[in-house]
Parts: C-alpha cells; structure tokens; sequence
C-alpha cells in the first residue's frame, strides 16, 4: 500500500499529507457523532419514558393495568379500552389505505400515462402537508354527520377516525411504492412481456414481487403514521374509553385511542402522581408497538434482501 | 426457394421526438437459419428487432409505414394477439432478465401463461428447453433455487430456455452476449447452432466478427436504411457496397 502510494505523496510536501488526514479525520468524526447521536436520543427517550412510566407498572397491579376500566378519577388505570381503540382504528384505517394506496401507486407506476403521472404524483404529495387538524375539522364536520345519517348512533366513531387516518396515511403509501414500482428495472418487464405475458399478468408476477421490500416498507410507514396520529383522531373517534361490544357494529362506535388519551389528560394530572406515570406508561406501550413494527419490517424486507442478494445482483 | 419467414415490405419507423429509426427497409428472413442484423449503433437493429415481435408498441408516439409479414400474415393487423404472437418470436436482450423467483418457475411461467397446465408436461419441457440451451448439466439438481443465484452466463442461458420452452418459431436475440465472458459467449454462441435445426434465430451481434462467426444470412444497417444483406459466407468476405466494406474492415463503427 505505502509504496503504491509514494508516486503520488513525493510531489505534495509532508505538511500538506498530514494536513488533509487531519482534515479527514475529523470529517469522519463529525459524521461518526451524527450517526451516532441519534441512537443516543432514542435510548434518551426511552430511559424517559421508562422512568416517568415505571412506578405505574410497579404500583398498579398488572391485572388492573391490563383490566378494562378506565376511570383515573376513581383510581382505576385499565389500559385495555385504549389499546382496543387504537387497534380498533389503525386497522380499520389500513384496511381502507392499504388496498387504494397500492392500487394507486400501481396506476401511476404502471398504467397511466406520463402527463397523467406528472400532474398526480405532486398533488398526492401535497396531501401529505395538509395538517392534521385540519383533517379532523373535516371529519368532525362533513365526515361525521355523514356517518350518522348511515344509521350510526353518533357520527364520531372508530370508522371516522379510520378513514380520516386512511387518508393521512395515503401519501405516504403511494409515494413509497410507487419508488419501489419504478426502481424495478425496465428489463423484467420487457422479460415477462416477451413471452407473452399481458400488461397486468406481468405486473402481478414481476413487477410487485421484485417490488417487494419497498412496498413493504411502505405498508410498515403508513401503519407507523397511522398508530401514531393523535389530534385528528381524537376530534373525530368520540373519546369513549370502552372496549366496543363485538360484533358487525364494531367499527361504528365511539372509541379512544392511547395517543389521544394522553394528549387529553396531560394537561391535568398532577405531577408525579399514579396517573401521571400511567400516561407514560401508555408511552412506553406505543414506543414498543412502534418499535415492534419496525422490526417487523426490517426483518421482512432484510430476509427479502437477502435472497435477492445471494449471488449477486443483475 | 421457399417463401420467408418473416418479411419486411417498405419499413419506415419515426419515433415521437421525429428521428427516423427505420427508413424504406425491406428484407426476407428464411427458416432454420441464423439471421444477422448488424451495424454501428443508431443503425435501427434493435428497433427493427424490437418490431419483429411488437414490443416496439410499448414506446409511446411511434410512426410506422410498410409492413412485417410472419408466414405471410400482417402482424400489425388488428386481429392479432400480442401475446400469442410474443409466444410465436419470443425475444431474449442484452441484459440477462430471469424473472423473481426458481429456476424451474422461469421457465414454466411462460408455460403456464400459455395455457399448458400438466405437471409431467411443464416438467417434460423444462428439461428439454434446458438441454437445449446447454444449462441442463449446471443445473439439473437445484431447478427450485432461485434464479438470481446463477452466475451472469447461466442467467442468460436460463433466459434462453425460457424462450425455447414455448416452443416459438422465431428467436430474436438482441445482443445476447453483451454482458457475458468469452467462455460464456462461446457457449451461447454454439448452442445457436444446434437451435437453428428448430428454430429462426434473428440476432443483433455484439461485434462485427461474431456476426460472422454465427451468420447464415446478415443484413447491414446503417442511420435507418438498409444497405445491403445475403448469405454471410459472400456478405463478410465480398461485400458489394463500399460502406459494408469500410464497416466490416474496421474503418468506421
């Protein structure tokens, strides 16, 4: 190494060889700390968390924590109700998201035409900065009178929160597949094509399957975005911390969700009290949901990847 | 002499950005043999290619006068499944293009696709196309591991016997050896001798000198016209037009 190297130091005086490894030196330092840091903050926020949210954990007695009254004011911190309604409507809302956001991203992708394409791809990202307020002013009041008149009980139901998060979770579903769609090489289609694959039999078994790590990571996103979501749903789901009754009403019930449980209660609890540290623990609750999805997701799209690797690329 | 093949009637084909890719061509392509398109870059090979088996109708806002007769039938006609016709003159490229998924599922897909549903059938072809595009050996005993796994002169061998399975009349193949080592390229280019017995094999070649290693009949093209083609063997050793010559003897390309 040295020596292949000497041609090329002899004609750059010593001072100037040890001036740019220091130069390198701390470019790489600087760049190590900001890598490194944002681990640091996460591990920060977590030992947050966990000491803000602990004594609920130690105090409460696990039955009562996982029980199905939520009733702070009398003391009774069962956690069910809320987990219930988050699931309640981030499943209603992937339902919604999942297929149109796909479908979406496959017709910009693959089927339109490209002006068609250009004035789509910008409006639909556009979406995803209307705040979200602004959307549960929407949904508060054009969707939830709407769902009354469906022959709800009330309008503000898990269903509303659901479709006001299916449509913020949208954007992000299209324009994360829709990369994944068009970094699929040109070629695998024209493969598919030239033995006599239609338009559409290509797509379903070519391009979406070599798509797939990207529209996984889509999907992961957008659950992400959707669980996540506080102030929309919390003006739209109704509030009603209880587990709804079973059954085809379901989804058409008032509901609470853990996000929207905290942002309410916040600003009341006295600090340090058992409340206070139950509403961490519902922190702590959401971060290892979020973090469980993204695990999911590395795993999936790292054995896909894997796979895929194995013996090289194209 | 029996009749073509495939003809072509007073081709012209305009691109949407108006570059004329294929000006007034006109040529016979008989059965059995291997059929050669070459030329500099830009000369209209691949386009030409390309329109053989219409996946020259993916590109949006192209132009196009004459015909291409396949056994005497317009395949531009209205009538005229793509798909079907694709099954008939399948199509191999540059860049090696195996499908996601195993090596046995490359090569039925097109199988399946077509209609053939018996396994004993798909498992019949499979070794057949195989044997045939000499990958049978390297692979016989892990057809169910992924396609990706093959090195870059089997994958393209794999896209080969892909084609052969549906059993076409016609193969084109757009620079099949681009990307491959010379042992690899030598491999390709031998089983081309033994497919020709089967099939009708038109070919853009990587270089002047394994268009005619391979060649039983060449056409030259050049900027869209065509300027001359026949039998290989008088076409690379007496070329009739000074421009043939000066391409073939290395004086511009």
């Amino acid at each position: 190494m040295a020596a292949a190297n000497q041609p090329l130091d002899a004609s750059i005086p010593p001072d100037e060889i040890a001036e740019r490894r220091w130069g390198e030196l701390i470019i790489e330092g600087v760049i190590r700390v900001a890598g490194i840091s944002s681990i640091v903050i996460i591990a920060l926020i977590f030992l947050f968390l966990l000491r803000e949210g602990l004594p609920a954990f130690l105090d409460i007695p696990l039955r009562q924590l996982f029980g199905t009254r939520w009733y702070p004011i009398e003391e009774m911190f069962g956690l069910l109700p809320l987990l219930v309604g988050s699931l309640i409507v981030t499943v209603g809302a992937v339902a919604i998201s999942l297929p149109l956001g796909l479908t979406t991203a496959i017709y910009l992708g693959e089927i339109a035409p490209p002006w068609l394409r250009e004035i789509l791809k910008p409006i639909i990202e556009v979406l995803a900065g209307i705040p979200s307020i602004v959307l549960g002013f929407l949904g508060w009041i054009a969707l939830a009178p709407l769902i009354q008149n469906l022959g709800a009980p009330t309008g503000l139901t898990a269903f509303t929160g659901s479709l006001i998060l299916a449509y913020m979770s949208l954007p992000t579903i299209i324009s994360i597949a829709e990369d994944a769609l068009y970094a699929v090489p040109k070629e695998y289609r024209d493969g598919a094509l030239a033995i006599g694959a239609t338009q559409w039999q290509a797509i379903w078994r070519v391009v979406l399957p070599a798509a797939r790590p990207g529209l996984m990571i889509a999907v992961m996103l957008g659950i992400g975005r959707a669980i996540g979501e506080t102030m929309a749903v919390m003006m739209v789901t109704g509030n009603a911390a209880n587990i709804p009754s079973l059954g085809s009403g379901i989804f058409f019930q008032p509901v609470r969700t853990m996000t929207a449980t905290i942002a309410a209660e916040m600003g009341e609890v006295a600090q340090g009290s058992l409340h206070y540290s139950t509403l961490f623990a519902i922190g702590i609750v959401l971060f290892l949901i979020s973090f469980a999805i993204n695990a999911l997701a590395g795993r999936l799209v790292g054995v896909e990847g894997l796979r895929r690797s194995r013996g090289g690329m194209l | 002499m029996t009749d073509p093949l495939i003809a072509v009637r007073n081709l012209y084909l305009t691109y949407a950005d108006e570059t004329e890719a294929l000006r007034n061509v006109s040529l016979d392509i008989h059965r059995n043999q291997v059929f050669v398109l070459f030329g500099p870059s830009r000369a209209g090979k691949s386009t030409l290619l390309r329109l053989f088996n219409r996946l020259s109708d993916l590109i949006e806002g192209t132009q196009r006068r004459g015909e291409v007769l396949l056994a005497g039938r317009d395949i531009f006609a209205p009538e005229v499944n793509v798909s079907a016709l694709r099954r008939r003159v399948s199509m191999v490229f540059a860049v090696p293009t195996p499908l996601p998924g195993s090596i046995y599922a490359n090569i039925t897909y097109g199988l399946k696709l077509a209609g053939v549903r018996s396994e004993e059938e798909l498992g019949r072809r499979v070794e057949r196309s195989l044997r045939q595009a000499a990958l049978w050996d390297e692979v016989k005993d892990r057809l169910e591991s992924s396609a990706f796994a093959l090195s870059g002169g089997q994958k393209q061998r794999l896209c080969i016997a892909r084609s052969l399975a549906l059993e076409p009349e016609v193969i084109l193949l757009d620079n099949p050896t681009s990307g491959l080592d010379p042992i690899s390229t030598a491999t390709v280019e031998e089983s081309l001798y033994e497919l020709k017995a089967r099939y009708t094999i038109v070919m853009v070649p990587h270089s002047v000198q394994q268009a005619a290693r391979v060649a039983d009949n060449a056409a030259f093209l050049l900027d869209g016209e065509l300027i001359e083609s026949g039998p290989a063997a008088r076409m690379f050793v007496h070329p009739q037009d000074k421009r043939t010559e000066d391409y073939i003897t290395g004086r511009f390309g």
